[in-house]
This record gives structure tokens, C-alpha cells and sequence, in this order.
């Protein structure tokens, strides 16, 4: 039997699950929508893993959990690490590009950037004020102009006069798009405008006064977008690196962490068939009002969290 | 008439003081506004001007609720940034919403503060005499100094406690017998004795922790409410703190200590930039020398001062090879964002270190 950690990524718009070995191999991945329900899509995450690994005999003694939900989903599934989307990621590309320095990072609702240097993190950047330039936005713009989010990069790249689009805010944005289509601009040269406009957005917001120093990788969903690719080489001037497995990059880091803690966790796949139920209230013992959100396993509540003082826990 | 009760903005323990100090001087009842809550922020944000810097929207907030109480004296202080316009501001919106109160500033009857508090109190109280008011402000600028050199060391140790609260609970009790004090005496023996408590209790602290140092503005580096508990969450982390923002620092020690500052951060900054900004530049570079592992930079949203001093922090930040990490703070901030991002600033600056 071979030991091995599952690392578990749940996005907003994503979720993502990698099986690693001992040595760091992925032996197992899958990714799917999180469509608004992340103990779900982590449940089918699990059993596509489990399908795909049957014949193999592996035992998972350490689970993993980062993104938005990692709270929920790591109590949910009993992990041995829960950690940040930025440390995750950093690790997991220093698995696979040792000699990187800078992480772009664009995903379906927020977007860092991360510096590296001897392959440590010496500094890093979360959008914190607007989700304009992030994949989400892109996906929306997508809808309007009635092309799918899939082949929106392969349609930016026909074009070689992108239309330029106002990227301070999502909301000036997307006015400025109606204008230009309204105005007779071509659909190929206005996805183009937006692949850009996410760029310079991006560059303008996230990674603000960062030095951006070759090798630079970049990964989340938005890095599927050849689009985007083209405008981020040619704003940098420099080759930008986007692996087959970028959007992995947050699973497989914290299945690597979960590795390098010393605690071990059995995890069984059988976790898909127990009912998990969460309930939120508002405290009311004080004007606070703290939203406190329960989590039950079969009726039994296993954990409680969301409360500023002792007056919520019950 | 009806009898005065006056009132003051909340600001983390030092109710205690102040209290002390209104209770010997001032014949009014005292009414100590109720803890900050969301609903104070709420109250403070419907009717402060939206572009306003945070802490005014605290303070409208705290005066709204004690208003509610019954409170019918206010009291408010000022500074050299937007703080300055405080009390004329609060005065007139609370005046605009039909309250009835007497509004007095502490530091506008005079250019010699120590007068001015002695002007303003001898308002509320005519027949106050300066000795006296010398002797009780003396008590209780010794409480202050003695809080804050209690809480000094809470935030080096509160990281490393065995017991879960034990600091917290001692904290409580402190203060209760600093509230009751009887005088210079009295209340020089409690602080010793605390200190001995405080030191006695049980802390499990490796020789090399982590250490970081919170810079920034003042009351969002001195209300707990308004950062979300920062401290409380580096604590929980196993961190050991340093702030030098403190009542002691901002009343007292500023005052003798420009010069050295300007000296300090020479290189960046050769002027004062209003409020703390260079104080906080001088603090930055101050800390990197004595080894700390990150920086923690925290202002509220709108903070003129902060933002000048941030461009030059960027610059130490690279000069001193010191990591530091930014935090607004306004009424819209999202926990969960700060809790990311400061787990991640913990996970780099380990990294950091155990290379």
C-alpha cells in the first residue's frame, strides 16, 4: 500500500484535487465547478479521484485544503493542514519551476502576485478593493458578447488591433465595451481590448510597485486564456510560463504541505457518503451580531466558527 | 438644571484612566460609553461624512450611544491631522441630529496642553484648584505609563501563554484595583505587584520565535475593535509583538524624542509628515535593526499621514530587507481577507527565517 496526500483547492468558480506520493508525484487530479457549492463539488471532486486511482492500492494518511472555503472543507473532510491560497500556491510551483520568481496569479475572483527569491516568498499581493480584472469579469464579458469563456483566448489572438478599454473598474469597463461595440468595433479585436485591459488592470492594482523579475509563471484558470498570455508577454517584454497543470498549482502545494507536517491523518473515501449540513445564525447576545456558521456530520455538529467572543459559543 | 454626565470617545483600556481622572475633578456623574460594537460603527458611519477617516465614525458612534444614556457632556480630544477637526465636526452633526449637550475640547483652550485640559475641566467644575488638578493628572499620567508598560510585555508573551486567557483575566483584575487606586503610593505598589503576577505566569516561549512589530496610525493600532484583534490573531499565532504607538508615547515621549526621530530616518524623511508618519518611518527602521521578522503597517481608510509615510516604508522595506504588509481598515473590510493575508505574511516571514 502506498501512502499518499490529497490536496484539496476550492475555489469560487473552481474546485481542484490533486493525489501526490511520497516524492511529490501526481498520481491523481481532478477539476471541476464549484458552482456555488463547495462541500458538493468537493464530494465529487473525492469520487472522481477515487475512480481514478481503483486500481491503484493507495492509502491517504494527510489531507490538504486551501482556497476560499478551505475553513468549511477542512473541517468537512478532517484535514491535517489548512492553509492560504498564497502559500499553497507558491509551494506548488516551486515543486515544479524551483527557480521562479514571480507567480502571476489570476483567478476566478481574486488575483495575486507573488516574488520569490532563492525560492522563498519575500513578498506578495492580493486584489483587495475590485474584482475587475479577474476571471469572472472575463467570463461575464464573455456572456454579454455571446462567445464562450473557453475560446475566448483563440479569438483574442486573431486579432493584432486590440481596442483599447477603460480597466480601472469593472463597472467603467464594461460601459466602455458597450460603447465600443455600439461604435462598429469587431468582436475579435474587443476580446482582444479586454485581454488587455485585464493586464494592464492587473499590473496597475495587484502588482503595484512589485519588481517583476524573470522566470515569471503564471496559473490560475485565467492563465488557460492565450489572450491574456499574449498581452501579459507582450506588456513585460518578457516569456511568461503557464503549465498544463497552473490551475493545480494551489492543490498540489497544500498536498505538499499537508506531507511535510509530521501529524498523520487516515482519510477514507467513504466521506462522500456521510450528510454534511451547515447552519448559519446571527449571534444576538450582544450588538455585534456575529454570523456564526455550525457544521453538523450525520446531525452531530463537529465544529462552530464565526464568533467574535465567548457570548456565541454555545 | 439636570445633573451633568459627561462622556468621553472609547480608546482599548483607557477608560480607566480618564475615568480616574473625571471622577476627582469634574463634579458630574461619569458615563463610560458602551463597548464598541458593530452597531456603534453603524451609528457612526449613517451619519458621518462617507469620506471621513475611520476613527471619526467610532467616536460619532460612541457619543451617539452614551447620548442615548443620557449622557449630556462630551469630551473629545485633537491632534495634528484631521483629529484637529474632530470635536468642531461631532459638535455639529450631534447638534444637527436635536441631541442637547455641552461639547468641550480638551486641547483647544490653550497652547499649553497641560493648561488647556486644566481650562476645559475648570469649566465643568469652577471651583478646581491647579494644585490639585496637577496632583490627580500626575496619578493618572503614572497609570497610564504603568498600563502601558504592563502591556508591553502582554503583547511579547500573550503569544507563548499555557493557560488559555490567564493574561487577559490578570489584565481585567489590574485594572479594576488601577481604577480604585489611592493615590502615587497606592498605585506604584499595585503596578509592582501586577508586574510580579504578570511575570509569574506560566508562558511556554522558545529562544528563537517570531517576532513582529505593528506600526501605523494610533487608534487603529490601540482599539482592538477597529483592526479586527490583529494582536489577538498574531497572538494565536505564536508571535511575538512590539508596538511603540501608545498614550505614553503620544502625550509624553513624542515630544522629547523628534529629534531623534528626524535623525533616525534622516535618509527618507527630514521633515515630520504630519500626525505619526514620520515617527512611524523612524519606528520601521528602528525595528528592522533590532532583528524583527516583519512589519505590520495598519491605517484607516482615508489616513492621509499613513499613505505619505507608506511610499517611504516601501523603501525601507527594501533598504532594511524587512518584509511589511499593508492594512486598511474601514467599515467594509472583509476579515477573511486580512485573515489570509496575514496567515500568509506569517508563513513567508517563517520561511524567511528558517532559511
Amino acid at each position: 500500500m502506498r501512502e499518499c496526500y490529497l490536496g484539496i483547492d476550492v475555489g469560487s468558480i473552481s474546485t481542484k484535487g490533486v493525489i501526490i506520493d511520497e516524492s511529490n508525484k501526481i498520481i491523481g487530479t481532478s477539476y471541476l465547478w464549484t458552482e456555488g457549492n463547495p462541500m458538493e463539488a468537493v464530494k465529487k471532486v473525492i469520487n472522481n479521484l477515487e475512480r481514478e486511482l481503483k486500481q491503484k492500492y493507495i492509502a491517504i494518511v494527510g489531507v490538504g485544503v486551501t482556497g476560499s472555503a478551505r475553513k468549511l472543507i477542512g473541517s468537512m473532510v478532517g484535514a491535517n493542514m489548512v492553509r492560504n491560497e498564497i502559500t499553497a500556491h507558491a509551494i506548488g510551483t516551486l515543486s515544479l519551476f524551483p527557480n521562479v520568481k514571480t507567480i502571476l496569479e489570476i483567478g476566478g475572483q481574486d488575483s495575486k502576485i507573488i516574488i520569490l527569491e532563492d525560492g522563498i516568498v519575500v513578498d506578495y499581493a492580493m486584489n483587495t478593493l475590485c474584482a475587475a480584472g479577474t476571471g469572472s469579469f472575463l467570463s461575464s464579458q464573455a456572456k454579454r458578447l455571446g462567445v464562450c469563456i473557453e475560446d475566448f483566448g483563440d479569438i483574442a489572438l486573431k486579432s493584432d488591433n486590440p481596442v483599447r478599454i477603460a480597466a480601472r473598474c469593472t463597472v467603467f469597463a464594461e460601459s466602455d465595451l458597450v460603447h465600443k461595440t455600439q461604435a462598429g468595433y469587431k468582436k475579435e479585436e474587443i476580446i482582444a481590448g479586454l485581454c488587455d485591459a485585464v493586464v494592464n488592470n492587473y499590473l496597475n492594482n495587484v502588482a503595484r510597485g512589485k519588481k517583476i523579475k524573470p522566470p515569471i509563471v503564471f496559473q490560475g484558470g485565467v492563465s488557460k486564456n492565450k489572450g491574456v498570455i499574449r498581452s501579459f508577454e507582450k506588456t513585460l517584454n518578457e516569456k511568461v510560463y503557464v503549465d498544463e497543470l497552473g490551475h493545480l498549482m494551489g492543490a498540489l502545494g497544500i498536498a505538499i504541505l499537508s506531507r511535510e507536517t509530521k501529524l498523520r491523518k487516515p482519510f477514507s473515501f467513504k466521506i462522500t457518503n456521510e450528510k454534511f449540513e451547515t447552519k448559519g445564525h446571527e449571534c444576538s447576545n450582544c450588538p455585534n451580531h456575529c454570523e456564526i456558521v455550525s457544521i453538523y456530520k450525520n446531525k452531530k455538529l463537529i465544529d462552530v466558527w464565526g464568533n467574535r467572543c465567548e457570548k456565541g459559543a454555545k | 438644571m439636570n445633573k451633568k454626565i459627561i462622556t468621553f470617545p472609547q480608546l482599548a483600556n483607557y477608560y480607566v484612566p480618564i475615568e480616574y481622572l473625571l471622577t476627582h475633578l469634574v463634579e458630574c456623574e461619569i458615563l463610560k460609553p458602551p463597548p464598541i460594537t458593530q452597531k456603534t460603527i453603524e451609528l457612526g458611519s449613517k451619519y458621518s461624512p462617507e469620506f471621513v477617516c475611520m476613527p471619526f465614525k467610532y467616536n460619532l458612534g460612541n457619543f451617539i450611544e452614551a447620548l442615548d444614556l443620557g449622557a449630556n457632556v462630551l469630551l473629545q480630544a485633537g491632534g495634528g491631522c484631521r483629529y484637529g477637526y474632530y470635536a468642531e465636526v461631532q459638535k455639529q452633526i450631534l447638534s444637527d441630529l436635536d441631541y442637547n449637550f455641552e461639547f468641550y475640547s480638551l486641547t483647544e483652550t490653550d497652547k499649553i496642553a497641560v493648561v488647556s485640559v486644566y481650562k476645559t475641566l475648570k469649566l465643568l467644575n469652577p471651583k478646581l484648584n491647579f494644585f490639585k488638578y496637577l496632583r490627580v493628572l500626575t496619578i493618572t499620567f503614572e497609570m497610564i505609563h504603568y498600563m502601558d508598560k504592563i502591556d508591553l510585555y502582554i503583547r511579547k508573551n500573550i503569544g507563548f501563554e499555557t493557560i488559555p486567557n490567564s493574561f487577559d483575566q490578570l489584565l481585567s483584575d489590574m485594572l479594576v484595583d488601577f481604577k480604585n487606586t489611592t493615590g502615587v503610593y497606592n498605585l506604584n505598589k499595585l503596578y509592582r505587584s501586577y508586574f510580579r503576577m504578570f511575570k509569574r505566569l506560566e508562558i511556554n516561549k522558545p529562544n528563537k520565535n517570531l517576532k513582529i512589530g505593528v506600526i501605523g496610525e494610533l487608534y487603529t493600532s490601540m482599539e482592538p475593535f477597529s483592526n479586527y484583534d490583529l494582536e489577538k490573531m498574531l497572538a494565536k499565532m505564536n508571535v511575538e509583538v512590539s508596538r511603540y504607538t501608545n498614550v505614553t508615547y503620544l502625550v509624553i515621549t513624542k515630544r522629547f524624542n523628534n529629534k531623534k526621530m528626524l535623525k533616525i530616518c534622516n535618509k527618507y524623511c527630514k521633515y515630520p509628515i504630519g500626525a505619526d508618519g514620520m515617527d512611524n518611518i523612524a519606528s520601521a527602521i528602528s525595528l528592522a535593526l533590532e532583528g524583527y521578522d516583519g512589519l505590520i503597517h495598519i491605517k484607516p481608510f482615508g489616513c492621509t499621514p499613513e499613505i505619505g509615510a507608506m511610499h517611504i516604508l516601501n523603501k525601507v522595506s527594501e533598504d532594511y530587507k524587512i518584509p511589511i504588509i499593508y492594512f486598511t481598515f474601514d467599515n467594509q473590510t472583509s476579515i477573511e481577507g486580512i485573515k489570509t493575508r496575514l496567515e500568509a505574511f506569517y508563513d513567508m516571514i517563517k520561511m524567511r527565517r528558517s532559511k
